[in-house]
């Protein structure tokens, strides 16, 4: 049984009185054991790994390299790889066409960001509320209340869409932002269920002192809770912002004055005006200006985006 | 009048009994303050707008004409005298049937790959999860360029490689499966779930067996893949719930062409509802979408004792 274990827990070179042939050693160098990932081994995961990171990154270059072209060498067969001369006036162009009796694209895009801004700071702040009542109080029903929450994420959208575009007909909201702002500031239920996994990880002791000084439920919340979750609020917050940006049903069914539309929309009847054309280098400067601010937020808080898909213990 | 120390307590204990009910009821009624935004939402947005939108499926209803009161009509024609609808669930369940399983082989073997000890595994996964960052439109729009029928990437990438290229959005047999690779390319998110499950596993159990002589793939069929289930299971539901609710990729890519062969249940119910502004209609559809989705989830759970494995 001893030696049994010396051997687990021992590297080969550290057991006395053991020592490898050549042949050996060349198979442990291929092979690999327990300590070391043989090099076949390292061969096959490098190179799948290579293969594959190269099929994902495909899309992105043909999408820069589109962009960067002048129009000649979007037609020509067969495409170039690489751009020449570069066209950094794409990205201008592709801004500032005129397209038909619509407004400049800045306004669309300050339409998304003013939905956005809105939809990330209400996802937050709504669902970080009903998450601490989940998390940290009793009351009569609570049980039953979450599963509700839950199960709410089973009702596809397309059961409520009639019913809410028939709420802001009644509210003379349609073609406004108000109903791509409004609804947001009433909890998400994923949200919630995400940041009630993450309070209740932090220690109770903490509120229950503040309750000693007297503090109210409210004041713990907002001055203690809130910023001992910074981490969890970020995640919520990076893929509420990565939502609403990309957002495109809810616009599409609401807006229908070019300056109302947001970016989804412009890049969607981009298609529409110059499907089938050749403008795809300018198409392709547009859809790359669009997803910049995704891709710059993603590269700068990767670990918030990570935290956010891993947060939740979604067993049970 | 003097009292016992007895009873003494007693009335204490009765005090701090009222004082403790009405701390609880305050308690609670703080309690319902914090989640008054959900409730207040949820029967706004979401409890009155699902009975509204089953009490519509009962009406033919255009919105310009007053609703008018049909019973079953809507769900009758569905199923008799609607060749689009059928054809839309069809098409929803075959993309379902290609996508979730196919996503979660690549989310897996993306996964195990990211978690064999690799150099710079942050620099693999960011390349792996970046797609995620672009789903919907913009990342529609990419791939209708990338499957352009003369221009494309794709085409030209595979005659150079000497195979002929196909017009992938434009010929029914393939353009599903060319959508479906278009979301295989947002496998992000499951890849992630994945490769946490993988990093939390306890070690211990592969050090066990390998004093019981297991080879690699014994090891993933008995131990991996049991400890991954809850994240299979998981990813399994969000994948059908998201995937039946399917609209930009058809939206933006085909329109629902060639020949109908990709009209989604989410895009032929839009299309319902704002095109043809058949609300009516529209509603008793959506009302089927839910009890699909609803009917495929609980099924899950229930199939969920049989293979999922909670280590509790």
């Amino acid at each position: 049984m001893t030696t049994h274990n010396t051997l687990l827990t021992t590297k080969p070179s550290q057991r006395s009185g053991y020592t490898l042939d050549g042949a050996q050693k060349l198979r442990v160098f291929l092979l690999g054991n327990r300590f070391a990932p043989g090099f076949l081994r390292q061969l096959i995961v490098y190179s799948l790994l290579t293969i594959l990171a190269t099929l994902f990154l495909v899309p992105f270059y043909w999408m820069v390299n589109t962009a960067l072209k002048p129009i000649e060498q979007v037609i020509t067969l067969p495409p170039t790889w690489i751009p020449h001369p570069i066209r950094w006036e794409n990205f201008v162009q592709a801004m500032t066409m005129p397209y038909e009796s619509s407004p400049p694209v800045y306004i669309y895009a300050i339409n998304t960001s003013l939905i956005t801004f809105n939809g990330v700071v209400a996802t937050i702040l709504s669902s970080a509320m009903v998450a601490y009542a989940f998390a940290r109080m009793e009351f009569p029903g609570k049980n039953a209340l979450f599963m509700g929450i839950l199960g709410t994420l089973m009702i596809p959208f397309a059961v409520v869409m009639v019913p809410q575009f028939i709420i802001w007909k009644n509210l003379n909201w349609l073609d406004t932002l108000w109903p791509l702002m409004v609804p947001h500031w009433f909890g998400s239920a994923w949200n919630i269920f995400l940041l009630r996994q993450f309070f209740m990880t932090i220690p109770r002791e903490y509120d229950e002192a503040a309750i000693m000084d007297g503090a109210s439920r409210w004041r713990i919340f907002w001055s203690i809770l809130l910023p001992l979750s910074k981490p969890a609020l970020a995640a919520v917050g990076v893929f509420a912002f990565v939502f609403f940006w990309n957002d495109f049903l809810g616009p599409l069914i609401i807006l229908s004055t070019p300056k109302n539309f947001t970016l989804t929309i412009f890049l969607v009847n981009f298609t529409v005006t110059y499907s089938r054309t050749t403008s795809w280098n300018l198409y392709m400067a547009a859809a790359l200006i669009i997803i910049l601010p995704c891709l710059v937020l993603f590269f700068f808080s990767q670990n918030a985006f990570l935290k956010g898909i891993t947060i939740s213990d979604f067993k049970r | 009048m003097t009292t016992t120390p007895h009873a003494q307590a007693d009335t204490r204990l009765t005090a701090r009994r009222i004082q403790s009910k009405s701390r609880r009821l305050r308690e609670a009624l703080i309690a319902y303050s914090f989640i008054a935004p959900w409730i207040i939402g949820f029967v706004i947005f979401t409890g009155g707008p699902i009975v509204a939108s089953f009490a519509l499926s009962f009406f033919k209803w255009k919105i310009i004409t007053p609703p008018r009161y049909i019973a079953l009509d809507n769900y009758i024609k569905m199923f008799s005298d609607d060749q689009w609808f059928l054809l839309s669930i069809g098409v929803t369940l075959k993309y379902l049937l290609l996508y979730v399983p196919l996503a979660q082989l690549l989310a897996l073997l993306l996964a195990v790959l990211l978690n064999q000890k690799v150099r710079s595994l942050g620099f693999w996964r960011t390349i792996f999860y970046l797609p995620a960052v672009v789903s919907g439109v913009a990342g529609s729009v990419l791939w209708l360029w990338m499957y352009h029928n003369e221009l494309g990437v794709i085409n030209n990438v595979l005659q150079l490689i000497g195979f002929e290229g196909r017009k992938w959005l434009y010929d029914t047999d393939v353009v599903l499966g060319a959508l479906v690779v278009k979301s295989l390319w947002n496998v992000g998110v499951p890849m992630v779930i994945y490769l946490a499950a993988l990093q939390g596993m306890p070690q211990t159990l592969y050090e066990a067996a390998e004093i019981d002589g297991g080879g690699d793939w014994t090891n993933f069929r008995s131990i991996t893949l049991p400890m991954l289930s809850p994240a299979i299971f998981f990813n399994v539901v969000i994948g059908i719930i998201s995937g039946i609710q399917t609209f930009a990729e058809p939206y933006v890519m085909t329109r629902g062409g060639p020949e109908n062969a990709t009209l989604f249940l989410g895009l032929y119910l839009y299309q319902t509802a704002f095109s043809y502004l058949n609300m009516g209609y529209a509603s008793a559809m959506a009302w089927i979408m839910f009890v699909v989705i609803f009917t495929l989830t609980f099924v899950q759970f229930k199939l969920a004792n049989r293979w999922v494995y909670y280590d509790g």
